[in-house]
């Protein structure tokens, strides 16, 4: 081939290339755009502003959706990094009918469309109230054990693939130093695998924030989340209050991804694979 | 205690939680679909009931299965979701393809930047990328704007609340999670084999189609079902970007158990759900069991 259609290939290809990338962004970029847009009209440029800002901090019902949302998500992903980390654990060092069980679970809790694990975890609650008589009624609760069940798999994908890398003798070195195993486990492995559980907590505490499907079936009456009120207000239309709240969690977000990204540098240099 | 038994214990954490928070709610679906929606709680009749001989007697039905069936809604669904989904995996796909080519060729230093600036929509959150889409599509919105005001239509384009606004809001909720299974097959490729290729005459077309597309077949697969699973069931997109002729399955059963409170009809739909899911869902695990394809 020569070169003048070698270039043309390469330049087709680059276009493919930014185009995906643009294809991402721009959505994003304008979204932050008009939240400091004066007007409420997404086509006119009303000047810089942030009005929308400041209506946004005087709302006080996304204010307490927001901060039932924050309980919410750091109460599931701080359990659902314990039961991950002991599925990551049991899915690379047991064998067998149980391993392939948690794999099926966990894999295809991963993927499972929302309505679905929405409606029957609903089902489930409602079901144990009336044979245990917990949990009492939808709320809180019921919408933190949801999103820790599914966040539970992410965190498990994490930790497994960290697992893998970690050298198993370490950890039977201090077992023959006189460690017991619950001991060896905690004070070596735990430690060595600390960054796949910081982003396994970050990645279900996300996830934790963003759901709305699941939450919608299994929440109850004042425990509206983040999500459902944004998308009750979405429904009616587009309001730059919401872009202006979508600006701030993309913020949030960056900073947080940011910092683990150091932390993850920071904690873990010689072998910094993750 | 040893090793070995300290594992086994801690596994039944998982386990049990499975147990009771996935494959129970499973079983109770099942057992909600034989039932007959009422106005009281729970709004499902009992599938047994002890009858005037002190006896217990089965009273469940069909109702819901048959409707399913029968209604042509339910069918329409069905077909929309297969539909959409597989429109959705393949538009992903010819979009995945040269930009995790690229991150995989891309020199060493530039690979994970890259790749982050693929997964960072991913961790913002799903309803307000959706909802981004709003603002650029509707008929007033920034699209139309450009085009109108560039002279290359004289009649802003109804794509908001049509299969396109849907096509569009499903491939960019899911592009990631085709790129990134893509890229880790691709990133596998030794790079000698390619030259090796191109030292034997084969153009970087020809080689990308016989050499490097062939060797990443369990990242396309992976990919594929990894954008499929979850667009079958997506109600967000549909719901937000879609119009009336947008029936799918998630719409369909987040209306069944909101709107009409029929809560038999609505599992009997995630069952089915589950059920068209379960091929795909089962090719995904052998899948990653044979050759870690990172998830």
């Amino acid at each position: 081939m020569n070169t003048q259609a070698r270039g043309t290939a390469r330049l087709g290809f680059l276009t493919a290339v930014s185009f995906g990338y643009a294809f991402l962004y721009i959505p994003i970029v304008l979204l932050v755009l008009y939240s400091f847009n004066d007007s409420r009209l997404v086509t006119v440029w009303g000047g810089f502003s942030t009005r929308w800002y400041s209506a946004l901090f005087e709302n006080q019902v996304l204010l307490t959706a927001a901060w039932r949302s924050l309980q919410v998500a750091v109460t599931s992903a701080s359990l659902a990094t314990l039961v991950g980390l002991a599925a990551g654990l049991a899915l690379v060092r047991l064998s067998g009918f149980r391993r392939g069980l948690l794999m099926a679970c966990f894999g295809s809790l991963l993927v499972m469309p929302d309505v679905l694990i929405g409606l029957s975890m609903l089902l489930l609650f409602v079901n144990l109230e009336q044979w245990v008589g917990w949990p009492a009624g939808r709320g809180l609760t019921t919408v933190s054990l949801a999103h820790l069940t599914f966040a539970s798999a992410y965190v498990a994908v994490v930790v497994r693939a960290r697992l893998l890398q970690v050298d198993s003798s370490i950890e039977e070195a201090a077992r023959d130093l006189g460690a017991r195993p619950g001991q060896a486990f905690w004070l070596v492995t735990v430690p060595l695998i600390k960054p796949a559980l910081i982003s396994g907590w970050l990645l279900a505490f996300t996830l934790s924030l963003d759901d709305l499907v699941v939450a919608s079936f299994v929440s109850g009456p004042g425990s509206s989340t983040l999500p459902m009120v944004i998308y009750s207000s979405v429904r009616l239309g587009v309001t730059p209050e919401v872009n202006a709240l979508a600006t701030l969690l993309i913020a949030a977000v960056a900073l947080g991804l940011l910092s683990a990204a150091l932390i993850n540098r920071f904690i873990s240099r010689p072998d910094s694979s993750r | 205690m040893t090793s070995a038994r300290f594992v086994s214990t801690s596994a039944w954490l998982p386990l049990g939680w499975m147990a009771v928070f996935l494959l129970l709610p499973v079983a109770i679906l099942l057992r909600v679909s034989f039932s007959e929606p009422r106005f009281e709680q729970p709004p499902y009749t009992e599938l047994f009931v002890i009858g005037e001989t002190g006896r217990w007697l089965w009273e469940g039905t069909l109702q819901a299965w048959r409707w399913l069936f029968e209604d042509p809604t339910y069918r329409d669904a069905l077909a929309g979701s297969l539909a959409m989904a597989s429109l959705t995996t393949l538009t992903c796909l010819l979009l995945a393809l040269p930009m995790a080519w690229a991150i995989a060729r891309a020199p060493l230093a530039w690979r994970t930047p890259l790749l982050l600036a693929v997964i960072l929509p991913f961790w913002t959150s799903f309803l307000i990328r959706v909802y981004a889409w709003i603002s650029l599509l509707k008929p007033e919105g920034l699209i139309n704007a450009a085009l109108l005001g560039s002279g290359i239509i004289d009649a802003p384009l109804l794509i908001l609340h049509s299969n396109a606004a849907v096509l569009i809001g499903m491939t960019y909720a899911y592009l990631p999670f085709m790129v990134l299974p893509l890229y880790a097959t691709f990133a596998r490729i030794e790079d000698d084999l390619l030259q090796a290729a191109a030292d034997l005459g084969a153009t970087p077309w020809q080689t990308f189609l016989r050499i490097s597309l062939p060797l990443a077949w369990p990242g396309v697969l992976a990919g594929c079902l990894l954008v499929f699973i979850p667009a079958m069931g997506d109600f967000v997109v549909p719901d937000l970007l879609g119009g009336p002729d947008n029936y799918m399955l998630g719409t369909a059963l987040w209306n069944e158990f909101f709107r009409n409170a029929d809560w038999p009809t609505a599992s009997a739909l995630a069952l089915t759900m589950l059920l068209v899911l379960l091929l795909p869902l089962a090719l995904l695990q052998r899948l990653q069991r044979r050759s870690d394809v990172p998830a």
